[in-house]
């Protein structure tokens, strides 16, 4: 494992190391896998609690950093910040176990959830509720889209890409692979090319 | 080989996975119609399922549809390839995030990367809204039955309490009891 040459004494305290490290982390990332409803933004703060203040694992400046990376890169962000912190904590391990314990609930417990569904799935009210909790979730997501729509950066480019995109995956019916590669390139050139002439501009 | 499909499938669904849960929803619907692993409407149920279910969402799908195509092999297979990425991509990342972080070309895609997962959630609201309102399809017929109606007056008492910021477990267990009621006061 390698440790940044401008980290704090935070990896140096003296800690439990090898098997008994990967069990704490498995637990630690169970417990937060259980506990948090709405996976990713809804996990941040627990994970800031057990990983910050309770173990001690990761300083305050760090998990703001891993949740930053966690954020920009792909994949689910509780994962990424799990297997982050496992492997900052105990190296490869410490990652394996970290994220094999913050997976292990969800998968419990959705696969004991698949049989009750497709026992009683439909069951006349169990047919009732469903009615209302697709337009429940309706609501959730034209909740999820306003608040993203609010935290895109406020510029022409931005809301081009939102939009072509939109159309190209909602109406077009183009792979959203394609999609998020070609937003990727057409942002990486103007963040390029924008850069240039603000550098241009500060030479003169 | 159907354990092969479903790692691959989600592998790749992991991979593109960027903006939280709900922005890779339009890539598992296409995915997993074009697969013909599940019906649009369960898809829609089973986002309810794993809203109101703990975990990461992009997991509660994947362990769901794993275990409806190939039970428990299928759903280790599936949940396996969504986390695979995330879990190589960081050991990687955590080694050089220093220049990660600074890095002009990660932030250039980043710039191009964050707008396209507000449009592809937006496309998501439109696939969800045509199952929430319209699962028979748009037709003359559809404007005529309660069905839409009752859909519509659930989706408006929801989206107050949304916006109000109700937990979104207590807004899915109330739309629930209200499909229920109306269910059987109009015999749907």
């Amino acid at each position: 494992m390698q440790k940044g040459d401008n980290n704090t004494n935070m990896n140096r305290k003296e800690k439990k190391s090898g098997p008994r490290l990967w069990l704490e982390l498995f637990l630690t990332f169970f417990k937060i896998g259980l506990f948090t409803f709405g996976g990713g933004y809804a996990m941040i703060p627990l994970i800031q609690r057990e990983t910050v203040v309770r173990k001690k694992w990761v300083s305050e400046d760090d998990i703001v950093e891993i949740i930053a990376i966690a954020e920009s890169t792909p994949g689910p962000i509780s994962v990424n910040a799990s297997t982050f912190i496992g492997t900052r904590t105990a190296g490869f391990f410490g990652a394996l176990f970290a994220t094999l314990g913050l997976v292990l609930p969800s998968f419990g417990i959705i696969f004991g959830l698949t049989f009750v569904l497709d026992a009683f799935g439909e069951l006349q009210p169990v047919r009732y509720a469903f009615i209302g909790v697709r337009a429940g979730v309706l609501a959730l997501v034209l909740k999820a889209f306003v608040s993203m729509l609010k935290k895109c950066p406020r510029k022409a480019v931005s809301y081009g890409i939102a939009l072509g995109a939109f159309i190209l995956v909602a109406f077009a019916k183009i792979n959203a692979v394609f999609v998020l590669l070609g937003s990727a390139l057409l942002g990486l050139a103007h963040y390029l090319i924008e850069r240039k002439i603000l550098d241009k501009k500060e030479d003169e | 080989m159907i354990y092969l499909e479903l790692f691959l499938t989600f592998f790749k669904i992991g991979l593109f996975t960027f903006g939280g849960g709900y922005a890779m929803l339009p890539l598992v619907t296409e995915e997993v119609l074009s697969h013909g692993w599940l019906s649009g409407e369960l898809l829609v149920d089973f986002v309810a399922i794993a809203e109101s279910t703990p975990g990461p969402f992009a997991i509660n799908l994947a362990t769901f549809v794993g275990t409806e195509v190939g039970g428990i092999f299928g759903a280790i297979c599936s949940t396996i390839g969504a986390v695979l990425p995330s879990f190589i991509i960081i050991l990687i990342v955590a080694k050089v995030y220093g220049a990660f972080q600074k890095s002009k070309a990660v932030r250039g895609v980043m710039s191009g990367l964050k707008p396209a997962s507000v449009g592809l959630i937006a496309s998501a609201v439109l696939t969800i809204g045509q199952s929430a309102l319209f699962a028979t399809g748009i037709t003359v017929a559809t404007f005529q039955t309660p069905a839409l109606y009752i859909s519509l007056g659930i989706f408006a008492v929801t989206a107050v309490m949304v916006f109000k910021k109700v937990h979104p477990i207590i807004v899915i267990v109330i739309s629930a009891l209200l499909g229920i009621a109306f269910g059987y006061i109009f015999a749907l």
